[in-house]
């Protein structure tokens, strides 16, 4: 089995994740803390598809639908009602939903896995430019206009309850960072149960699972829905980042983007697609400092790199680096112990 | 006293376009039975094999497995009557350990206590105790074998379909997969399509030989091998 992080790691993860939460508002500029609140975002826009793709080998090249979708839910449902606790919930119930509703169609269906890929993919273009085309007074859901290519705005999130109180950019980011460490460690969880394993289950022999009286099909569209769900979160932050929501969410960029993020990070891990989501958020904004080379043409090297260098991405190469290395240094505290008793025994009959 | 039927096929018949691999195949299983199934190459014994676990859908005919009509029934769907499969070519899950392959067997039927209970106790008697956390990947081909067999056995079925347990085996990994089989059919019913004529001796009382998608003969395997058609099958005739 490709084991996750040990339990050791897992902590390790948690007091970092918890540092960063409550020390990077004192540490930190507040427009960083802002951009940081976009990356958390398209954070767990990765860590969906690494949940999806890692771990039920569903490659969805199309997670953006569910993650446009939620933001776009999250902002309608908040302008119309006013209150933003119950908008958070809408958005994920709309992007488990869809999840759901579109993976009954291609699981049941029993569509290979390419035109699963295109599927999806064709299904987060078409939303985009239909949503792109929604700019006239009369496209509105309740008291929301959808405006078109300039989006709709997204009110800020709301102390729950208390709809008077809207959330300071700081407060912003502990919600955020708390957000992503709860979908973290709940998909850790989901991976390590009962569910989670018949998943991996299946991602390694779809035909073995089903000949031992699982439905294949259901599972998968479990993990599907769930992906959803948290890609659907992803957005609703992303929304509260940027303080509206475009059709660009849901535009070949970020879908192409959330597969670079799995692909570096690693696939088969959780943590590597958060922190590639980080790493190329921050590459990404610093490429849009200067002027000297295209971004994207840089995002591609990076990529083509990473295949050929280190195709199972950073986190299994670091963690197999580190397993390698303490292996070694176990060995050699045993080669000394086991000379010095040599040398005691030796010493000995001498006496 | 007739004994209980667990498995009958009436008019089985499976075509693809205009090949006939299986033409209706009147097949009967009784409890507590060993059965094999041999044939020439293209005989359509894996057909038939397929079409009872339900990766195949038959274009005509019934399958009946113990008076419940499977008929187009998906694979898990038939697995859940009680029925342990194992496929021709080794169908496990390469990435896993072979403890967590055996596990994923067991826990579809038990709650987590007894599944982790029944999967030691399985490794045990399939001998995989030693190699329990070995990625089933990289074993040899008669150990993946095992592994497969074990995931039928921790599943604690009572009807088994294999075909060809013993492929690809050395004489002596082949002795012991023949002594699980009499061990599986102290509790089990089961049908076996396989080739090796030594290893059938060593397990079959009664085998079902198929010739060009039918059933050519049934019979004990001394007489089965007696048979001069049956020879002649195998030989082919000379004219």
């Amino acid at each position: 089995m490709i084991k996750g992080q040990t339990n050791g790691g897992l902590i390790a993860i948690a007091v970092i994740g918890l540092a960063v939460m409550f020390g990077a508002p004192h540490v930190l500029q507040l427009f960083t803390i802002i951009n940081l609140t976009t990356a958390i975002g398209l954070a767990l826009l990765g860590l969906s598809l690494g949940l999806v793709w890692g771990y039920g080998g569903i490659l969805c090249l199309g997670q953006t639908a569910f993650f446009g979708l939620g933001a776009y839910a999250y902002a309608v449902t908040a302008q119309n009602f006013g209150e933003t606790t119950g908008a958070v919930v809408v958005a994920m119930a709309v992007g488990a939903a869809v999840a759901a509703a579109l993976g009954y169609f291609m699981f049941y269906g029993r569509i290979s896995d390419v035109y699963l890929g295109v599927i999806t993919l064709t299904v987060t273009l078409i939303i985009f430019n239909l949503l792109r085309r929604t700019s006239g007074p009369e496209y509105k859901i309740g008291k929301a206009l959808l405006g078109g290519f300039n989006g709709t705005t997204a009110p800020p999130l709301q102390i729950p309850w208390d709809a008077r109180m809207t959330l300071f950019p700081q407060q912003l980011f502990y919600v955020s960072m708390g957000a992503l460490l709860l979908c973290y460690f709940g998909c850790v969880w989901l991976t390590r149960c009962h569910f989670g394993r018949v998943c991996i289950a299946i991602r390694e022999n779809e035909t073995r699972a089903e000949l031992l009286g699982y439905d294949a099909r259901l599972y998968k569209l479990g993990l599907f829905s769930v992906g959803g769900g948290v890609a659907a979160i992803g957005g609703v932050l992303v929304a509260n980042g940027i303080g509206r929501v475009t059709p660009d969410l849901f535009n070949l960029t970020y879908a192409a983007q959330a597969i670079i993020w799995v692909i570096v990070g690693g696939r088969g891990t959780l943590l590597g697609p958060v922190l590639g989501a980080f790493g190329v958020f921050w590459l990404t904004s610093w490429l849009g400092t200067q002027s000297y080379f295209n971004s994207n043409m840089v995002l591609g090297l990076v990529l083509i790199l990473f295949v050929l260098l280190l195709p199972r991405g950073v986190v299994p190469a670091v963690t197999e680096l580190a397993a390698r290395w303490g292996r070694r240094k176990v060995g050699r505290r045993e080669r000394m112990r086991a000379r010095r008793r040599g040398r005691r025994r030796a010493i000995q009959p001498a006496e | 006293m007739r004994r209980e039927v667990v498995v009958q096929t009436t008019d089985l018949s499976m075509h693809f376009g205009g090949v006939v691999a299986n033409d209706r195949v009147n097949f009967t299983l009784h409890a507590g039975e060993l059965r094999c199934l041999i044939g020439p190459n293209g005989a359509g014994k894996s057909t038939f094999f397929k079409c009872l676990t339900g990766q195949l859908k038959p274009s005509e005919g019934q399958v009946l497995i113990r008076d419940v009509d499977t008929t187009g029934y998906d694979p898990h769907r038939v697995s859940q009557l009680g029925v342990g499969i194992k496929t021709q070519i080794p169908n496990v899950f390469d990435g896993l350990t072979v403890e967590e392959n055996v596990w994923l067997s067991c826990r579809r039927w038990h709650e987590a206590g007894r599944a982790r209970a029944v999967t030691a106790e399985t490794l045990e008697r399939v001998r995989l105790g030693d190699i329990r956390g070995r990625v089933v990947g990289a074993l040899a081909h008669g150990q993946r074998q095992w592994v497969e067999l074990a995931m039928v056995i921790a599943a604690e079925p009572w009807l088994v379909l294999l075909d060809e347990p013993a492929a690809g085996m050395t004489d002596e990994e082949t002795y012991f997969t023949a002594e699980l089989i009499r061990d599986i059919n102290k509790t089990a019913s089961l049908i076996i399509v396989e080739h090796d004529m030594n290893f059938i001796r060593a397990i079959a009382h009664k085998v079902t030989v198929f010739h060009r998608g039918a059933i050519l003969i049934e019979d004990t395997m001394d007489v089965v091998s007696a048979d001069p058609v049956v020879r002649d099958v195998y030989l082919g005739h000379k004219h």
